[in-house]
């Protein structure tokens, strides 16, 4: 699993290029997100559109993620496939992260 | 193609069975022969929900039944029953605590605060909410778990009886 980062403004954008966050990769995810997240940019956006499968154990990490990052930082997701989409919903963590359509809309949102 | 008659006589056919060791990898060896096996009958999200479901069952299996110390063989059962899939998963390791499956009772997130969001605990949740009919019987030392999942139509053989049987 790689991540790729991208600043701009207030906003980092964080791709995960991995199809998936199971078990076998949620630690390291976990750990990758704390390095790559180092920076004091408020608004964090995590890219999932390369991810076509998540379980518990990688949902598990991408919360612990967005606690990484304190009270005062946002994590964001965009582009959710439609299996990791159901997931969220399933769990009703669609309700306590903000989600966007994709990459360009969280920009419109965020960036300068 | 037509298939012939005999095959569609044939029971609940295309079904397959796995027996595997109740490690980490044999669980992703296995699940990737399940998704193989799974494949040609249902949609791409769909497959994924399937592979979910069993990867929760399965390393649930691997992470308590056995646990760090012990080790034995995990067996899954597919068939194709009527507008669904039909699991039956056994294990040789220890009891679910008190014989019974955990709850998964949907966390209340509304009323947490963001520290205290959980970072687990998901995998029971996800299984009830995906899965029909789940039931858990222990008996001689055999946890038996069997559940369906509902599947849009399948063609009868749609099921790819392939997985050969893994000694894992």
């Amino acid at each position: 699993m790689e991540l790729t980062s991208e600043v701009s403004g207030e906003m980092q954008i964080v791709r995960v290029d991995a199809t998936r966050i199971d078990a076998a990769a949620a630690i390291r995810f976990k750990d990758m997100m704390r390095e790559i997240t180092g920076s004091d940019v408020p608004h964090v956006v995590l890219d999932l559109s390369k991810v076509e499968f998540i379980d518990s154990s990688g949902l598990g990490a991408i919360v612990a993620a967005m606690k990484q990052l304190g009270s005062t930082r946002r994590l964001d997701l965009a582009g959710l496939t439609p299996m990791v989409d159901r997931v969220f919903r399933l769990t009703r963590m669609e309700t306590v992260f903000t989600i966007h359509k994709s990459v360009e809309a969280a920009k419109a949102v965020y960036a300068d | 193609m037509k298939r012939p008659n005999q095959q569609r006589d044939a029971g609940p056919d295309g079904g397959f069975q796995l027996r595997f060791s109740g490690d980490e990898l044999a669980v992703r060896a296995a699940l990737r022969r399940i998704r193989g096996a799974v494949g040609s009958c249902v949609s791409a999200d769909q497959l994924g929900l399937i592979e979910l479901v069993l990867g929760e069952v399965l390393n649930n299996v691997v992470e308590h039944a056995y646990g760090p110390v012990t080790n034995g063989q995990i067996e899954v059962e597919c068939a194709l029953g009527e507008g669904a899939l039909v699991f039956v998963v056994r294990d040789f390791g220890r009891e679910m605590p008190e014989g019974q499956l955990p709850e998964g009772l949907p966390i209340d997130i509304h009323r947490l605060r963001e520290e205290d969001l959980p970072e687990g605990g998901f995998g029971w949740f996800l299984v009830r909410a995906l899965v029909r009919g789940l039931e858990y019987r222990r008996e001689a030392g055999c946890n038996t778990l069997s559940f369906t999942i509902p599947i849009a139509d399948c063609k009868r053989g749609g099921l790819r009886a392939d997985p050969a049987q893994s000694s894992g």
